[in-house]
This record gives C-alpha cells, sequence and structure tokens, in this order.
C-alpha cells in the first residue's frame, strides 16, 4: 500500500502540562474510538521546569520522578484504549521513565486489561558523570559551579516511531521536544522516509498545535467582550487528523465546551516561537511563513503550507542546578488610605532588609506583574501610578539568596509586620522555595545516543531486554 | 468635492488579539488582526521601535517583527524582557504571561473608513 492510501492519523492530546485538568481524556478517547481511523492519545506533561523538580523528587523517593498524576490521567482510559488499539505516547515519564513504565503495568493489572506492551525512550538524561565532560565542552564557563539537578536534551521523534512499529502500546518518554509526541506516531504510521523534510516539519507544526492542549481549543483565549469561549468549565481537547501528505486538521470531541476557529489556531500556531521561518525541532526545521488555516466545519480548522528544512546537526540540552533559596511574602490592606499604608509597609521591608540581596517589591491591586525586578515604579520613577488611594491592596516581596538562613529573613520581617508594621494590616502569608538555574546549551546530535527498551518481555521474544537502536 | 477623513486613536485591543510565549529570558509576543482590512495599520503602527518604546520600563534588548501576511499576523520576539525568566525572576508572573495585554494597550491611529472593522466595545 503506497503511502497516499493511508488513512488518516488521528492523534488526540489530552493535556498540555504538568497540572492540567485530569479529566480530559475520556471524551477524546470516545472520539477516537467512534472514528474508526488509527488513533494515538497523547499526554504533554513536561514544561522547562517539570524535569529539575522530578530530579529532585527522585532523590527522595527513588521510585518516583515520573508526573505525579499519572494515575489520575491514565486509569479513566487506558483499558479503552487497550481494548480498542489507541496507542499512547507521552512524556510523563520525566526524570524516571522506567518507574513510570512499570505503575503503568501495575495500572493494567489493577484494571484487568491484557498486558500492555511499554516501551521506554532512552537517551535524553545526560545528568549522570558520563556526560559531565559533554556539558563541560558545550558550556565552557557556563557549566554552573553549584550542584547540577538535571541535565536534558531534547530528543526527537525517531525512536518513539520506532518502537510504535516494533508494536508498542504505549511509549513512555523523559525529555523528547513536545511536537516530537505527534511527528513520531505520523512517521510509524505513514512510513515517511528521513528527509521528507515537508512532511515531517508539517506533522510538527500539528504537534505544535496539540502540546498546549486546550490552548488550541479556547483555552487561554477567552477575553469577555472580544472572545468568547462557549462553557470554558468543560472544555474538549483537541483532536489532529494528519493526512499523508502530513497537513492537519484540527477538531474536538462532540459535546465538549471550548471553540477551535481560525483565531484560536493562529494563537497557538504562533505561541512560544520565534523566527516563522525557522521553527527548530530535534526532527526538522518548520517553516510557518507561507502557512494558511482555513476553517473546514464548526470547530474543524485546516493547517496547510508548512514547508521543511534540513534538522538541526545539533540538540537542545537544558541544565538545571540548584540556586538557593526563592522567598516570598505577602499582606493585605484595605480601607482608607489601604494603598499609603501598603507602600508604607514596603518601605519598612526594604528598610529592614538593605544590603543583603535585590528586594521586590509588588503593590497587588496597584502595580505588580507589569513592573520589573528591580521596583523602578515603586520609587515613582515607573509609569504606573503610585496608587495611594487604593482601597483594596496587598503588599507582595519577594527576593533570592544562595542561603536558606538568609532568604528565610525576608520570611520573618513580612511576618513581623503584624505588630510592627502599619495599621490594619492582615493575611500575611509566606513562602520559601528551593530556587533552579536553568543554563542551556547545543550538543552534537551524535553525542546522544537514543533508543528504546521494552518494559516487559514480549511473548514469545529474547531473553535479554531489547534495545531497539537509532542513531 | 472631497474631505481629509479624520483618524482615531484607539487601543491595540480593538485591531488585534495576542498571547505571550516565552523561552527563557525572551518573550514573544503574536499581534493577529481582528480583520483583513486592519493589517496594514498593523504593519505601519506595530513596529519594532514602537514596542521597544511601548516596553520600556522593562528594558528590553531587542525587539525582532516576524510578518504573516498569509495570517494577517505578526510575531513580536522581545530579548531579555523577564528578568531572567521562569527561574531567575522574582515577578509573581515569571513567564511574563501578561505581557500581550501589556502589548494590546499600545495605542494605533486607526483611519475613519476602517474604524468599523474594529472588535468590541469603544
Amino acid at each position: 500500500m503506497s503511502t497516499a492510501d493511508l488513512p488518516p492519523l488521528l492523534i488526540g492530546c489530552a493535556a498540555g502540562f504538568s497540572g492540567d485538568r485530569t479529566d480530559a481524556a475520556a471524551p477524546v478517547v470516545q472520539a477516537l474510538i467512534a472514528s474508526g481511523l488509527p488513533a494515538v492519545l497523547i499526554f504533554e506533561t513536561l514544561a522547562e521546569r517539570t524535569l529539575a523538580l522530578a530530579q529532585l523528587v527522585r532523590r527522595s523517593q527513588p521510585d518516583a520522578g515520573y508526573e505525579p498524576l499519572l494515575d489520575e490521567l491514565l486509569r479513566p482510559v487506558l483499558a479503552q484504549c487497550l481494548a480498542h488499539g489507541v496507542r499512547i505516547v507521552s512524556n510523563f515519564g520525566a526524570a524516571n521513565p522506567l518507574g513510570a513504565a512499570r505503575r503503568i503495568r501495575e495500572l493494567a493489572q489493577e484494571l484487568g486489561t491484557r498486558t500492555p506492551r511499554i516501551a521506554v525512550v532512552q537517551g535524553d538524561d545526560l545528568s549522570g558523570p558520563a556526560h559531565r565532560e559533554l556539558l563541560r565542552q558545550a558550556l565552557g564557563d557556563g557549566l554552573p559551579a553549584e550542584p547540577i539537578v538535571s541535565a536534558n536534551a531534547y530528543i526527537g521523534a525517531q525512536s518513539i516511531a520506532d518502537a510504535l512499529r516494533a508494536g508498542a502500546d504505549v511509549v513512555v518518554c523523559g525529555r523528547v521536544a513536545d511536537p516530537s509526541l505527534v511527528l513520531g506516531p505520523a512517521m510509524a504510521h505513514f512510513g515517511w522516509a528521513a528527509g521528507d523534510w515537508d512532511r515531517l516539519a508539517r506533522a510538527t507544526m500539528a504537534g505544535h498545535l496539540l502540546e498546549c492542549g486546550a490552548q488550541v481549543t479556547g483555552g487561554y483565549f477567552a477575553d469577555p467582550g472580544y472572545k468568547e469561549v462557549p462553557d470554558l468549565a468543560h472544555l474538549g481537547y483537541p483532536i489532529a487528523r494528519i493526512e499523508a501528505d502530513g497537513h492537519c486538521t484540527i477538531t474536538k470531541p462532540p459535546g465538549t465546551g471550548g471553540r477551535i476557529d481560525e483565531r484560536t489556531v493562529k494563537e497557538q500556531l504562533l505561541y512560544e516561537l520565534h523566527d516563522p521561518a525557522a521553527y527548530l525541532t530535534p526532527d526538522v526545521v518548520a517553516d510557518i511563513t507561507q502557512a494558511r488555516v482555513a476553517q473546514t466545519g464548526p470547530d474543524s480548522v485546516r493547517l496547510s503550507g508548512v514547508r521543511g528544512h534540513a534538522r538541526p546537526d545539533c540538540l537542545k540540552v537544558n541544565v538545571c542546578f540548584e540556586a538557593g533559596w526563592f522567598a516570598e511574602g505577602e499582606i493585605s490592606y484595605a480601607g482608607p488610605r489601604a494603598g499609603a499604608r501598603a507602600r508604607l509597609a514596603g518601605e519598612v521591608l526594604r528598610a529592614r532588609l538593605a544590603g543583603v540581596a535585590p528586594l521586590r517589591i509588588d503593590l497587588i491591586g496597584v502595580a505588580s506583574v507589569f513592573g520589573d525586578d528591580a521596583s523602578q515604579w515603586f520609587d515613582g520613577s515607573g509609569a504606573q501610578a503610585p496608587g495611594d488611594d487604593a482601597r483594596d491592596v496587598r503588599l507582595r516581596v519577594a527576593w533570592q539568596h544562595r542561603d536558606h538562613a538568609t532568604a528565610q529573613r525576608l520570611v520573618r520581617e513580612v511576618t513581623a509586620l503584624y505588630c510592627c508594621g502599619p495599621a490594619g494590616g492582615g493575611g500575611v502569608r509566606t513562602a520559601m522555595r528551593p530556587r533552579l538555574g536553568t543554563v542551556s546549551c547545543l550538543v552534537p546530535r551524535e553525542a546522544v545516543a537514543t533508543g528504546y527498551d521494552w518494559l516487559d518481555q514480549p511473548a514469545a521474544d529474547t531473553v535479554m531486554p531489547t534495545r531497539g537502536a537509532t542513531a | 468635492m472631497t474631505f481629509l477623513s479624520e483618524s482615531a486613536a484607539v487601543p491595540l485591543y480593538r485591531l488585534a488579539h495576542s498571547r505571550t510565549g516565552d523561552k527563557g529570558n525572551r518573550s514573544n509576543i503574536s499581534v493577529i488582526a481582528w480583520h483583513p482590512a486592519l493589517w496594514d495599520v498593523l504593519v505601519a503602527q506595530v513596529t519594532e521601535a514602537a514596542v521597544a518604546r511601548h516596553f520600556a520600563a522593562r528594558r528590553p534588548k531587542a525587539v525582532a517583527r516576524y510578518l504573516l501576511p498569509n495570517l494577517h499576523a505578526m510575531n513580536l520576539v522581545i530579548d531579555d524582557v523577564l528578568d531572567g525568566g521562569v527561574n531567575d525572576a522574582l515577578n509573581l508572573d515569571s513567564h511574563g504571561k501578561a505581557l500581550s495585554f501589556r502589548l494590546l494597550e499600545l495605542s494605533v491611529e486607526v483611519p475613519a473608513e476602517l474604524l468599523g472593522h474594529l472588535a468590541g466595545p469603544a
């Protein structure tokens, strides 16, 4: 059968980040099964920091370090996916893909399903001593002196495609490039040649549209009076119908909330993009400068015109390191002259904490997130109004310091405002969190060996664990 | 007899919608025309220089603008505007997610004949 004769592939996305809604998958899986087409379900659960946080968890709990909501995400749909041949591909392995795979096998046993064939994609984790010299070469003086928490290469779609071709029901990844979660299944299904850059780029941009879940179906879009979204409380998550030439149409399950129109798709198409002629992924360089989006029906938009160029020679690596402590504190003032009292409290804190570390001061309700960390507006030198007559204001201060006890001084000073600060302050909340720094670098693709392992031995297969080697 | 038509200054949110993304210390803000007829006004006025001025308080190092005429959209890439980004910033909104709505406050001069294409309440 030639590629052109193959049926389209449906790929549904039921999570766009770690912490996303966990009830999204069921309607997506229902729609995938009802289509009668080959189908894949993906969950994208790794942001830039998620992996480092997962590594920190794994230090104290060696079996953990994968997506903490794994059970809640999979339990409602795993049995149905296995029964109907809907494959599952996700980066929910985070810092412990093998641990996630084991948990999925247990979950399948608890649910009484057949034993799933689970593939674990390997190669992204460069945090061990074997790769330290590689990082040193790539970062030079930029290699952090502080202890490294995580180092992960953004690897591509090939291992996912290989595992699916070999019959995987579930493919568990750590750090792969988000769009590769879609490209891998499309490569496996259509059998595209490596170097078929246009098709690889088209499916990559389908992945880009899906990777943030509801952000293409009306999530992160509503603006009352301007951009209305029906039933934002029950958003449907996206399904991409990918054609043999790689073009895609984005839809969502019937009966769900949200909207898909040219506007929602354009916003997501440009989300976290830089040069639209060169969207860099490990698999291909995508070019959307000639792309078009067209409404093809209710809640149905087609993306076409994406072109591709040869993939980069290097892979991006994110290195996270211990960077001390972050401390913040808040206190509220309300009623007459609340703004002036909150400002006075900020000045008290600045005096008490002077000379230690830069202190950010916000008056929430007057000016906060638009200001910069230098708190220029607080001094009256920025563009924001002082807001002394504001009637309901929450003072927030934040800083960071390498030393825990020093960082904690901020927490103590905010708490002390109860008795020592301006009149009527209440509702103190404070927080201390370990700080993670990040540096990025590029490493030669050849320096990162990727592949997949089977969790379980497939029936009547080899005794030793098999590894599908891919360059 | 012809009269010189008058223009009106309106906030950008009446001409375009927008979303912010971030990578490290770099913010990207899309600006997407509500109506194709408003595209030329956006190209003429939402320039790199105008955006740099608008965000002067955040001291951006550079602003690059990429035009996507097929989509009636542009992508603004603003460097070093996030106080180090999600891992370093002290800002409550360390991603700079809200910055699209800061940009949408930019004042734009719209010719009278295009006022009918503006979105939303005045």
